[in-house]
C-alpha cells in the first residue's frame, strides 16, 4: 500500500503529539458540530441511532473481518452493556459531583456508565470467547447467536430490568458530541489494531488459521483479545442507545439487530473499517430516506404513505440481495477508502490533463 | 406421572415437524455450505400455499383424503418451485463467492418474505394470524384414563408423514443415482463437476426438495398449532437450525435426533417452567453440546487440511 | 502507558466541553428549528411542509408486527375522527388531517417517528400507541418537545405518569384486573381460578398480577400460574397443568390473537370451564381463530357495540360504511383521542401547544363512544369497564363495572 505509507510519513508534528492530535481535532470538530447541530432533536436522534450502529459494525469487524471468526449475536453484547449502563445511570441519577456545574457531572457519570457497560460486555464477551472459539464457523456462529438469544431471554424475565415493559426513566443525557465521540475512539482503536503487529496476526488467522498457528501465532489467545475488544464498544454502544432512547426493551436486541450489523459490515466489505462506517450510515439511513421518499410520494394521501412506508422493510431485504449479486466483495473489499479513492482520483486526473 | 406421558407424546409430535425443516437445513448445507437463512420463511410461503388452497376446496372438498393429498401437493409444489427461483437467482451467481455473501443474501430473501408478506394488500395476507382450515378434524386417537393422556390422530399423521418422507430422503441418498451425484457434490463439488456431474442440476434439485420438504412441515406444523402468520417461519427456522447443528449439520439422521431432542426439550421446558425460558433452554443445550462434541452428535470431526 | 496518559486527559477534556455544549442545546430545544432538519442532506424532508390552513396531527402505530391489527383499527378510528370533524368544517376554518408512521412494534422506531413527526412535520398533537412500552418511548419525545399526546389504548400507569402533556383516554391496567377479579368471584360466583400470562406484554403481567391479588383478597383462590411468551403456538403443556388443578374458571389476559388459539387447544384438551380475558380480546379475528372454543367466554372492555344509545350507534354505522367492519375497542378508543384532542382544538387553537393542554387536560363529561371520559389530575380518564360474553358472532353485553 504505498500510497498510504506516503500519507502517513512527513510528519512535522513532534512524537507525543501524533496520537493526541487526532483526538483534538475530532473533539473539536464534534465540538463545533453539536454547537451547530443539536438543537435538531430529530438529527440528533438519527445522527445517534447511526452513530451507534457505526460502533457496533466497525467492532463486529474486528472479530468478523479482521479475524475471520463469524459473530452473529452482537447484539446479545449491545443489550449487556444498555441493561449494565442504564442500571449504573439509574442508580446514580440523583447524584451530582458538587465541585463541577451539573451538566458536567452528568457527563462523567455517563462516561462511567458506559465504561462499565462495556467492561461488562467485554467480560461476556471473554466467557463467550474463551471456550466457543475452540469452534470453527458455523458452529462459532450458531453458538454466538444462541448466547444473544440467551441475554434476551434473561432480560425479558427479570422484573428488575424492566422484564417485558422494559427499563425507562434513564437519564437522556447523551449527546450527538458523545455518540460520535465514541465512534471516533472505536475506529481509532480499529484502525491502529489494523496496521501493528497485533493486527497482522489477526489478518493471518483471517486468512489461514492452521498456517498462522504454525508461524509461531497464538491464535486462541489473539481470538480471545479481539473478541474482547470488539464486545467492549458493542456494550458501549448499547449503554449510549440506554441514554438517548426513553425505554429500552430486550425486543430491541433480537437477533434480527444482530443480523443488521453483519449486513453492514458485509456490505461495506469484510475487513474495511471505513467500508464499515459507510455501510452503516448508509444502511441506518435507508429506510428513513424511504420513509422520506414515500411520503413525498404519497403526498396529502395519507393511506397510500402509510402503505408505502409498509413496503420500506420488504425492499430493504431486496435491495441487499441486488447489492450482495452486484458487489459480491462489499462496497470496499478490504480496502479502506483511502486505498480506492486516490487511485480513482489519480485516473480522473491523468484522464482531464 | 400421566402428564409426563402427555409432554412426551406432544415433545415427540413436535419434533417430528422440526426434524423435516431441519433435513431441510441439513440438505442445503451439505451440498452448499450455505446456512439458508430463508429455509423457515419458504416454509411459511407453503403453509400460505396450503391455505389458499384449502380455501379454494371449499369446506368439505378440503377434509377428503384427496383434499388433504391436494393441499400438501399444491404447497410442495409452490414451494419447490419458489425454492428454484431463489437458488437460481439469488444464490448460484454466488457459488464461488465468499460463503458470507450467500448468507447475506439469504438474510435479505428471508426479509423480505417475513416482511412482504405482512403487507395487506394485493393478494398478500396481513400480519394478523389466521386460523388454519381444520383439514384433519382434530379426534382422539387413544385415550388412557380419565383423558389424562390422549394421543391424537394429527400427532400419529404426521409422525407417519414424517416418517415416510424421512424414510424416502434417506433412500434417495444412499440408494439411488441421483443421490450419489448429491453426496459426490457434497464432498467436493469442483471434483464431482470435474467427474461429469452436473453440479448445478444436483443442487438445484436439492434445494428444491429441502424446500418442499418444508412446506409439509409447515403444513403439518400449521394443523397442530391451527393457525398461519407471517412471521411463523422465523422461529421454527431458527429451531431448526439448532436442532440440525446439535445432530451434526450435513447428517440426515443427526437432524432428525437433534430435532426430536429440541421438540421434547421445548415440551419440557414449557409444561415444567416458563414459556419464556424455552429458547435460552434450547440455546443453552446447543452451547452445551457443541463445547464437549463441537461437531454436532452424529457429525464426524475433520481434520483441518493443510 | 505513556502514550495513553495524555490520551485520557484529552478525552476527559474533551467529554467536559461536550458538557458545555449539552447545557446550550438543552435550553434551546424548547423551540424548534422552524426549518427542522439540517442542510447535510442525510435527512430529507418529511414531505413537503403542511399548507398553513391545515392542522397536521401525527400518529404513530404497528402497521406491521404481530398486532398489526390494532395498528390498524386505530389507524381508521382516528381517520374517520377526523374525515367527521373536517366535514362539519374542521378546526377554526382550518382542515385537519393527519400522518401516520409505522415503529414496527420497537421503542426505538416509536421515538423516532414522534421526533419526525413533531420537529419534521411539525405536528400540533400526537395520537398513539397502543403497546404502552412504545407510548412510553413517543411520550417522553413528546413531553420534551412540548406537544401534547393522548394515548388511546396504553393500559400501563408509567405512561402518562411521564409529563403534563401526556393523557389517555382509557382506564389504567389495575382497573381491569379488578374488574375481571370482582366478575369472577361475585357475578360468576367461582372460587377457584387458574392464570396464563403472557410474560412477553407487560400489559399481560399488570392484568394477572392485580386480577391474582384482587381475587384472593375477595376470598377466592389461585390454583395455578402458567405463563407463555407472545408469539406461542403451541400452549397444550401450560393447559395440561392448568387442567391438573382443576380451575372453575381460567383467566388469560392476552391478545386475541393467541387467546384464540389457547381456547381451541384448551378445548380440545377438554377442558371446558369459561376463559375470562382483557380488552386485548377484542378482534372480530377471535371468532376466525378460536372458532367455536371462545364462544361463552368472558373479557372485561372499554364499550360494547350492543350499546343502544345514538352516539355509539352512530359511530358504529359511519365506521362500517368507510371500513366495512364493526370498530372494535381500539378502533373506538382512537376515535375518542382524536375526537378529545380536536375539541381541545376548538377551545383553545392548535398553535399554543401550553394552552391546548389545558385545554385537553380540562376535559370532563366527554361522551366519548367508548364510555364518558372525564380526566383526573393524572390525565387518565376516569369510567366503567363493561363485561362481555363471547357469542357465536359478536360479544355480548353482560354487566358494568363502575371504578
Amino acid at each position: 500500500m504505498p500510497e498510504t505509507a506516503a500519507l502517513a510519513a512527513p510528519s512535522i508534528l513532534p512524537i507525543w503529539a501524533r496520537g493526541v492530535t487526532p483526538v483534538l481535532v475530532a473533539a473539536g470538530a464534534l465540538a463545533v458540530a453539536q454547537w451547530l447541530l443539536g438543537d435538531s432533536p430529530f438529527f440528533v436522534y438519527i445522527a445517534s441511532i447511526v452513530g451507534v450502529n457505526t460502533i457496533l459494525a466497525v467492532s463486529l469487524n474486528i472479530v468478523n473481518g479482521m479475524t475471520g471468526q463469524f459473530s452473529i449475536g452482537h447484539a446479545g453484547f449491545m443489550a449487556v452493556g444498555a441493561f449494565i449502563s442504564g442500571k449504573v445511570s439509574l442508580a446514580f441519577g440523583d447524584t451530582a459531583i458538587a465541585a463541577i456545574p451539573e451538566s458536567a457531572s452528568d457527563q462523567v457519570f455517563l462516561v462511567g456508565s458506559l465504561l462499565a457497560g462495556g467492561t461488562g460486555a467485554a467480560l461476556f464477551g471473554f466467557l463467550v470467547g474463551l471456550p466457543s472459539l475452540r469452534l470453527r464457523g458455523d458452529y462459532l456462529a450458531i453458538v454466538t447467536l444462541g448466547f444473544g438469544e440467551i441475554i434476551r431471554v434473561i432480560v425479558q424475565n427479570t422484573p428488575s430490568l424492566g422484564a417485558a415493559l422494559g427499563l425507562s426513566g434513564i437519564p437522556q443525557t447523551s449527546s450527538l458530541f458523545m455518540v460520535w465521540f465514541w465512534v471516533f475512539l472505536t475506529v481509532l482503536v480499529a484502525r491502529r489494531i489494523a496496521n501493528s503487529a497485533h493486527g497482522r496476526s489477526l489478518w493471518a488467522i483471517r486468512e489461514d488459521e492452521v498456517a498462522a498457528e504454525a508461524m509461531g501465532v497464538d491464535t486462541t489467545a489473539y481470538k480471545v483479545r479481539s473478541f474482547v475488544i470488539s464486545s467492549f464498544f458493542a456494550g458501549v454502544s448499547g449503554g449510549l442507545f440506554a441514554h438517548f432512547v426513553p425505554i429500552i426493551n430486550p425486543n430491541s436486541f433480537t437477533f434480527v439487530k444482530s443480523m443488521e450489523v453483519v449486513v453492514m459490515i458485509v456490505a461495506g466489505g469484510l475487513g474495511s473499517t471505513t467500508g464499515a462506517i459507510v455501510a452503516a450510515v448508509a444502511l441506518t439511513l435507508l429506510p428513513e430516506g424511504l420513509r422520506s421518499l414515500f411520503t413525498a410520494l404519497g403526498g396529502g394521501n395519507a393511506d397510500l404513505a402509510q402503505k408505502v412506508d409498509q413496503i420500506r422493510m420488504p425492499i430493504y431485504g431486496l435491495l441487499l440481495v441486488v447489492l450482495m449479486l452486484a458487489r459480491p466483495q462489499g462496497l470496499f473489499g478490504t480496502r479502506e477508502v483511502w486505498d480506492v479513492l486516490p487511485r480513482w482520483m489519480s485516473r480522473r486526473r491523468r484522464s482531464a490533463a | 406421572m400421566s402428564d409426563f406421558i402427555q409432554h412426551l407424546i406432544n415433545g415427540i409430535a413436535a419434533g417430528t415437524i422440526y426434524a423435516l425443516v431441519a433435513l431441510g437445513y441439513t440438505m442445503v448445507y451439505g451440498v452448499l455450505k450455505l446456512i439458508n437463512f430463508a429455509h423457515g420463511d419458504v416454509m411459511m410461503v407453503g403453509v400460505y400455499f396450503g391455505y389458499a388452497t384449502a380455501f379454494q376446496l371449499g369446506r368439505v372438498a378440503r377434509t377428503t383424503l384427496w383434499g388433504v393429498l391436494a393441499i400438501f401437493l399444491v404447497a410442495m409444489a409452490g414451494c419447490a418451485l419458489l425454492g428454484f427461483l431463489i437458488e437460481r437467482f439469488a444464490y448460484r451467481p454466488l457459488r464461488d463467492k465468499p460463503r458470507l455473501t450467500a448468507l447475506i443474501t439469504a438474510i435479505g430473501i428471508s426479509f423480505a418474505l417475513s416482511y412482504g408478506f405482512q403487507l395487506d394488500f394485493g393478494p398478500l395476507p396481513g400480519a394478523a394470524p389466521r386460523a388454519f382450515p381444520e383439514v384433519i378434524q382434530p379426534t382422539e386417537w387413544l385415550v388412557i384414563g380419565d383423558r389424562e393422556v390422549v394421543v391424537w390422530n394429527w400427532q400419529v399423521i404426521s409422525l407417519l408423514i414424517a416418517a415416510a418422507l424421512m424414510v424416502g430422503l434417506q433412500y434417495l441418498v444412499f440408494r439411488t443415482r441421483f443421490g450419489r451425484a448429491m453426496r459426490a457434490v457434497s464432498f467436493d463439488h469442483r471434483v464431482a463437476g470435474l467427474m461429469g456431474i452436473p453440479t448445478d442440476r444436483v443442487i438445484a434439485v436439492t434445494f428444491m426438495l429441502g424446500s418442499a420438504l418444508a412446506a409439509g412441515a409447515g403444513i403439518l406444523y400449521a394443523i397442530k398449532d391451527t393457525s398461519v402468520q407471517p412471521l411463523m417461519g422465523l422461529y421454527v427456522g431458527l429451531m431448526a437450525f439448532v436442532a440440525a447443528v446439535v445432530g451434526g449439520i450435513g447428517q440426515v439422521p443427526g437432524a432428525v435426533v437433534g430435532a426430536l431432542l429440541l421438540g421434547l426439550i421445548e415440551e419440557f421446558v414449557v409444561g415444567y417452567t416458563a414459556s419464556s425460558w424455552r429458547e435460552a433452554v434450547a440455546f443453552g443445550v446447543l452451547i452445551l453440546v457443541l463445547l464437549f462434541k463441537p461437531e454436532g452428535l452424529f457429525g464426524r470431526a475433520s481434520a483441518e487440511k493443510v | 502507558m505513556r502514550r495513553i496518559l495524555p490520551f485520557g486527559l484529552v478525552a476527559a477534556l474533551a467529554v467536559l466541553l461536550a458538557a458545555g455544549c449539552e447545557k446550550k442545546s438543552q435550553t434551546s430545544t424548547e423551540t424548534p428549528t422552524p426549518t427542522g432538519g439540517p442542510a447535510t442532506g442525510t435527512a430529507p424532508q418529511g414531505g413537503p411542509p403542511p399548507a398553513s390552513d391545515v392542522i397536521l396531527l401525527g400518529e404513530v402505530g404497528s402497521l406491521t408486527g404481530a398486532q398489526a391489527t390494532f395498528g390498524i383499527s386505530t389507524r381508521n378510528g382516528v381517520e374517520l375522527a377526523i374525515n367527521e370533524a373536517n366535514a362539519e368544517g374542521g378546526v377554526k376554518g382550518k382542515k385537519l388531517a393527519v400522518r401516520v408512521y409505522d415503529d414496527q412494534s420497537k421503542p426505538e422506531e416509536a421515538a423516532n417517528a414522534a421526533t419526525r413527526l413533531i420537529t419534521q412535520d411539525h405536528v400540533k398533537l400526537i395520537l398513539g400507541e397502543v403497546a404502552s412500552t412504545n407510548s412510553i418511548a413517543m411520550a417522553h419525545k413528546a413531553q420534551e418537545a412540548k406537544v401534547p399526546m393522548i394515548s388511546p389504548s396504553s393500559t400501563n400507569e408509567k405512561v402518562t405518569a411521564i409529563g403534563d402533556y401526556i393523557f389517555r383516554v382509557c382506564f389504567i391496567d389495575p382497573f381491569q384486573g379488578f374488574v375481571m377479579a370482582k366478575f369472577a368471584k361475585e357475578n360468576l360466583k367461582t372460587t377457584r381460578a387458574a392464570v396464563l400470562k403472557d410474560t412477553k406484554a407487560d400489559y399481560s403481567q399488570g392484568l394477572s398480577d392485580v386480577f391474582i391479588r384482587k381475587y384472593t383478597e375477595m376470598g377466592g383462590k389461585i390454583v395455578a400460574t402458567e405463563s407463555y411468551a407472545q408469539g406461542d403456538t403451541d400452549f397444550r403443556s401450560q393447559l395440561i397443568a392448568i387442567r391438573s388443578a382443576k380451575p372453575d374458571a381460567i383467566y388469560v389476559p392476552g391478545y386475541y390473537n393467541d387467546v384464540g388459539i389457547i381456547a381451541r387447544q384448551a378445548r380440545e384438551l377438554g377442558i371446558k370451564v369459561p376463559l375470562l380475558g382483557g380488552d386485548g380480546w377484542e378482534s372480530e379475528k377471535l371468532w376466525e381463530l378460536g372458532g367455536s372454543a371462545v364462544v361463552g367466554s368472558y373479557f372485561s372492555n372499554h364499550y360494547s357495540p350492543e350499546d343502544p344509545s345514538p352516539r355509539v350507534q352512530n359511530f358504529i354505522a359511519a365506521y362500517k360504511k368507510a371500513y366495512g367492519s364493526v370498530p372494535d375497542s381500539l378502533a373506538a378508543l382512537a376515535y375518542d383521542a382524536a375526537r378529545v384532542g380536536i375539541e381541545g382544538m376548538r377551545k383553545a387553537g392548535a398553535d399554543d401547544s401550553a394552552a391546548l393542554r389545558d385545554a385537553i387536560a380540562q376535559t370532563k363529561d366527554f361522551p366519548g363512544v367508548a364510555g364518558t371520559i372525564s380526566l383526573d389530575d393524572k390525565r387518565n380518564a376516569i369510567k366503567p369497564a363493561v363485561v362481555v360474553q363471547v357469542g357465536d358472532t359478536t360479544a355480548k353485553y353482560v354487566a358494568t363495572i363502575t371504578p
